[in-house]
């Protein structure tokens, strides 16, 4: 969810009142934005860095609103006060207008090598606007939240902007190799060719980031004016040439992307949002953009989409009872205008070019409940009569966890996510690379595999308690998980039991009288490895987990004879004192793992 | 040493005769040694205490001076410079100081100087020579005096002898004693506990059973423990199945990018299937089998929209939707148990629920773990309202005791309209978000086959979030995972809501 930070002043004044922070909060509440903190860059900065580096930064209130992350259109000051306006109905949502040029439209060619790297290129311009030192920074930070979210840290979009008046049209749209590109950067002094770029600001906390998108491509985009000057490389930086001051009167704006529909969005959104300082409100200027197979397209497009929503379905998914014009007046409040086409209960509803995270009548059902209130909304109960269910698995676990904690043991849960090591080495196993599933990005060693064992977390768990009064005895039941390749994902889980008993001695009769009296409970007997007779019996095995000579296989014999099957479920033992020593215990310790399944 | 019923014995014996007993440090016992007043203060409570009530007493604490071993010594046998001063014979050779150290040992050293000071000897050449005729051993004078009467009239003595380690002041504690309400020369003996043997002779009936002490805590017992976050987790599952819901299989924690984001209508470009959110998997690293139609109609839905919705418009790729991943939520296992509900012949309406680990790839600190637990409700019917909806969290959160929701307007891609659940917390002083919730959009269930009008409503928390606040943990890792702490788990309280 991004965050804007708005100019408390600022704000309250374009809302024509001064609100104490509650309020506010209240308002937000109801719109569904959120105030997350009313602050200054001050504090925010003694937060971060510390109060000594933040000496001497501004003190002037700041709001930090939480904006829900299909909200583009509320992603700076300007549509934040303009939307709170509509919504109390203190201000219309205003129309937004193309004019058209005298002297025809401003022309981009797009190159057909584009194709390879960044396909797609919108246009704008904004005729005399008047930038103060406020709504030009308003109008930087629009721009990076936008980067940062729709535009998916410039890979999909990139926004460029420049002074219309230092640069001429009609404008190239090319990729070439980057040798080929030479240009002083925004705020350089020296010439620089694509590569030389690259190296330039492959250091730069804030652009090097973005380097990566066209670094290893063998053409780099660029946008040339009528003079072979560079506008800009995007999605790396613009032309020093082009720059925007506080004195710009004509902006032209141009969203290159690997995205066409992000693209008008993005165009939208600036265009919208900053035509509020030009001259003519809430007009732009638009451009020709021609295609390497010779079609034409005017953008931005501004014109409203229309959506035609039955009030029948308004009122059945909210619960609500209201006339179409009592729609069409709560809409209006959420900037969207609609009419009322009363004889088939119906409206009309126009959907600005500042919305497009409406894409159904559902986002309209939805803005119409904000408008009501969510709160104001009468509570009923769903009629549905069903019988609850528990799932067979966790029902049966339940009740062994149970048995087992009445027998005396303490319930751990672990993670599920651990090293490779942990699962494999530490325990004296080798991987086989048919087992376990593997991530392929984690942040830190410690989640590397998905568990196929519960024995490292009960560890390490008791590791972690090493202080705690002996004998420890814990266990855990619960899933690991094994690759399958007759599993649609590929994968499935077992629910396993896992106990451990560590005291001053290992234990041995004590983890095996855990698995007598759980087999008990389940009434599973004890029967001879050799006869053919339905239950369970274990068998001396050389587990490399397992002190030699000290640990058992358990077998499950199921059905009846002749034809039952015997299945080895899992094993106990001392554990060897290699394994404990990877696991840094220093008492001997005796384990129980098996597969609950197979009782099912 | 006297045993504590020959204490008793001798104290009621003497309060008998005397009737009081104004200091215990001046009993004898039978065996004419000095009283133990600690051991005597065992029998005085046993015989004083509030249903005996024999005898009553006051402490009585005294100051008193006492020899060190040192002390004790010099007392029995004079001090260092006095045995110097004997050591050295009369008249005027006197004896070679080296003489006098074979014969006194280390007493000649430190016994020297002070005799000098005292101007008993005098030295003469390597000699030591007796300068007055008879001395006063003050010292032992004064030691022998401190040891007889506890004191000295002198404080200055007392203050120079301590410095001298010879004597310190020692706290003594005795009693004096009186008779009480109850007084008698027999001390009855009385029972502790009901017995096998008592049941079977009758005695219980006459035995006089000593008072229990109900202040005591008793012997703790010596059971197992389950782990608080289940106990939470059975309390909501009480809460779902009392509703008839029924728990969903969410016994699979790989899945495919196709399930957990893209039947849900999340956007392939959507920050949370960035490798920054998700736990990609590098082996098995993709899956291929999906229901070919259903992928389809996702594809088109996503890219092109239809059902009445404009889609995302974006070129959805199937090699995004085969990445396998740890489900990020439990909504994945939801949409798969959606779309075999759409597959039914005939629509029943159902209730869903889950508690189960999912996994987010979070930089780990004291409020986020790599996996959590999502508890997770979902209700399909024809004809659901977002009434219902609200009206069904107030009763489900009320049943958790929580009371006072307010719900705010949100975001989710697949829920429209969404809502954050909120409950006013005294403690905080705010109202705090509880969950979320919402109806699932037309987009994610029409491709499923389902009928438009069957509108599924949904709700999700964490089961770590009410666990913590419930048991007063502020840090996650102290609740999940191995850092936890085992008494802990062992004293932590029922869960019931």
């Amino acid at each position: 969810m991004p965050t804007v930070n708005v100019d408390k002043n600022e704000l309250f004044q374009a809302l024509g009142k001064h609100y104490t922070t509650d309020e506010f909060r209240e308002l937000c509440f109801e719109f569904g934005i959120e105030l997350e903190e009313d602050t200054s860059e001050k504090e925010m900065a003694s937060k971060e860095v510390g109060i000594a580096k933040a000496e001497g930064l501004s003190e002037r209130p700041i709001l930090k609103i939480d904006i829900p992350s299909n909200r583009y259109d509320l992603l700076c000051h300007e549509g934040i006060s303009r939307a709170l306006l509509i919504f109390q109905e203190k201000a219309n949502s205003p129309p937004y207008k193309l004019v058209e040029p005298a002297d025809g439209h401003v022309q981009i060619v797009i190159k057909p090598e584009t194709a390879q790297i960044r396909p797609h290129v919108v246009g704008a311009i904004l005729r005399n606007i008047k930038f103060t030192e406020r709504n030009y920074n308003n109008f930087i930070d629009l721009q990076d939240k936008l980067h940062n979210n729709i535009c998916r840290k410039r890979t999909l979009v990139a926004i460029g902007t420049h002074d219309f008046d230092t640069i001429k049209g009609p404008f190239t749209y090319e990729a070439l190799s980057p040798k080929e590109i030479k240009f002083v950067p925004l705020n350089q002094t020296k010439e620089l060719d694509g590569e030389e770029l690259m190296n330039f600001y492959s250091t730069d906390k804030h652009l090097g980031k973005f380097l990566h998108i066209i670094r290893d491509s063998p053409v780099y985009p660029v946008i040339y004016d009528a003079n072979r000057k560079v506008c800009s490389l995007p999605p790396i930086i613009n032309g020093d040439l082009s720059k925007i001051t506080l004195n710009t009167k004509n902006v032209f704006i141009e969203c290159t992307a690997t995205d066409l529909t992000k693209a008008k969005v993005v165009l939208n959104t600036v265009v919208t949002m900053f035509s509020e300082y030009c001259e003519q409100p809430f007009t732009a200027e638009p451009v020709k953009v021609i295609y390497p197979d010779g079609t034409e397209r005017i953008y931005p497009d501004l014109s409203p989409r229309t959506m035609t929503v039955k009030a029948d379905y308004i009122n059945a998914c909210t619960g609500l009872s209201l006339e179409t014009s009592e729609l069409v007046t709560l809409l209006k409040r959420m900037s969207l205008s609609a009419k009322d086409v009363e004889e088939e209960a119906k409206i009309l509803v126009e959907v600005p070019p500042t919305r497009a995270d409406v894409l159904h009548a559902c986002d309209i059902m939805e803005d119409v409940a904000i408008a009501y209130g969510f709160n104001n909304i009468p509570k009923t109960l769903p009629a549905c009569a069903t019988v609850g269910k528990s799932l067979p698995v966790n029902k049966f676990s339940d009740l062994v966890r149970r048995e087992i904690a009445l027998a005396g043991w303490t319930e751990v849960l672990p993670l599920i996510l651990c090293s490779h090591d942990e699962n494999f080495a530490y325990l004296n196993k080798k991987d086989d690379n048919l087992t376990a599933v593997k991530l392929a990005n984690p942040k830190t060693a410690e989640y590397q595999v998905v568990r196929t064992s519960l024995l490292p977390g009960v560890l390490k768990t008791v590791r972690e308690n090493k202080k705690h009064t002996l004998p420890i005895k814990v266990f855990e039941v619960s899933d690991v998980v094994f690759k399958d390749n007759s599993f649609e994902r590929l994968a499935r889980n077992e629910r396993h039991v896992c106990a451990i008993y560590c005291n001053k001695v290992s234990g041995f009769e004590i983890i095996q009288g855990l698995l007598n009296r759980i087999m008990d409970m389940l009434d599973v007997k004890l029967v001879s490895a050799s006869d053919d007779k339905k239950g369970y019996f274990i068998k001396e095995s050389d587990d490399t987990t397992y002190f030699p000579n000290r640990s058992a296989d358990i077998f499950l014999r199921k059905g009846e004879a002749p034809s039952n099957i015997t299945k080895k479920i899992g094993s106990f033992g001392i554990l060897h004192p290699q394994v404990l020593e990877n696991f840094e215990l220093t008492y001997p310790c005796s384990a129980l793992e098996f597969n609950l399944e197979e009782f099912m | 040493m006297s045993t504590t019923e020959e204490l008793q014995t001798l104290v009621l014996t003497i309060l008998d005769a005397k009737g009081t007993i104004p200091n215990t440090k001046d009993l004898v016992a039978s065996d004419n040694k000095e009283v133990d007043q600690l051991a005597l203060l065992g029998a005085l409570k046993s015989l004083s205490i509030a249903d005996k009530e024999m005898v009553k007493y006051e402490t009585i604490e005294e100051e008193i001076w006492v020899l060190t071993d040192e002390g004790n010594e010099i007392a029995d046998k004079g001090s260092h410079e006095a045995k110097v001063f004997d050591a050295i014979p009369v008249g005027e050779e006197g004896i070679a100081i080296s003489a006098l150290r074979e014969i006194l040992g280390e007493t000649a050293k430190i016994g020297q100087g002070k005799a000098f000071k005292n101007k008993w000897v005098i030295k003469r050449g390597d000699n030591l020579v007796r300068a007055v005729d008879s001395i006063i051993d003050q010292t032992r004078i004064d030691l022998e005096v401190i040891r007889s009467t506890g004191t000295h009239s002198d404080p200055k003595v007392l203050f120079e002898l301590r410095k001298r380690k010879l004597c310190d002041k020692h706290k003594v504690i005795s009693y004096s004693v009186s008779k009480g309400p109850k007084f008698s020369l027999t001390i009855e003996k009385q029972a502790r506990d009901v017995t096998f043997e008592m049941l079977q002779s009758g005695e219980w009936k006459t035995a006089n059973f000593k008072k229990y002490n109900f202040d005591a805590l008793g012997i703790p017992p010596s059971g197992g423990h389950l782990h608080p976050l289940m106990k939470v987790r059975e309390e909501f599952r009480q809460i779902f199945f009392e509703m008839g819901f029924e728990e969903m299989p969410t016994n699979k924690f790989v899945e495919s990018s196709f399930w957990n984001f893209d039947s849900l209508f999340q956007p392939q470009q959507h920050p949370a299937r960035d490798a920054h959110d998700t736990f990609f998997l590098k082996d098995p690293a993709i899956c291929t089998q999906f229901p070919t139609e259903y992928l389809k109609r996702v594809k088109e839905v996503h890219s092109i929209g239809g059902y009445g919705s404009t889609g995302y418009g974006y070129d959805w790729k199937i090699e995004e939707a085969q990445k396998l991943i740890l489900r990020t939520h439990t909504t994945a296992v939801s949409s798969f148990m959606l779309y075999n509900l759409a597959q039914q012949k005939e629509f029943k309406p159902v209730k869903y629920f889950s508690i189960d680990r999912v996994f987010r790839n979070e930089t780990v600190d004291a409020t986020h773990l790599a996996e959590f637990h999502q508890v997770e409700g979902v209700i399909a019917d024809k004809g659901l309202t977002l009434g219902d909806l609200i009206g069904f969290m107030n009763t489900f959160f009320n049943k958790m005791g929580v009371k006072n929701l307010r719900f705010k307007p949100a975001y989710n891609p697949y829920t429209e309209p969404s809502m954050e659940i909120f409950s006013y917390h005294q403690g905080l002083g705010k109202w705090v978000e509880m969950g979320n919730s919402g109806m699932f959009r037309p987009e994610m269930l029409e491709p499923m086959g389902l009928d438009p009008e069957v509108r599924v409503i949904a709700w999700g928390l964490g089961l770590e979030r009410p666990t913590m606040i419930k048991y007063g943990i502020n840090n996650i890792r102290e609740l999940l995972g191995h850092k936890v702490n085992l008494t802990t788990i062992q004293n932590n309280p029922i869960c019931l809501f």
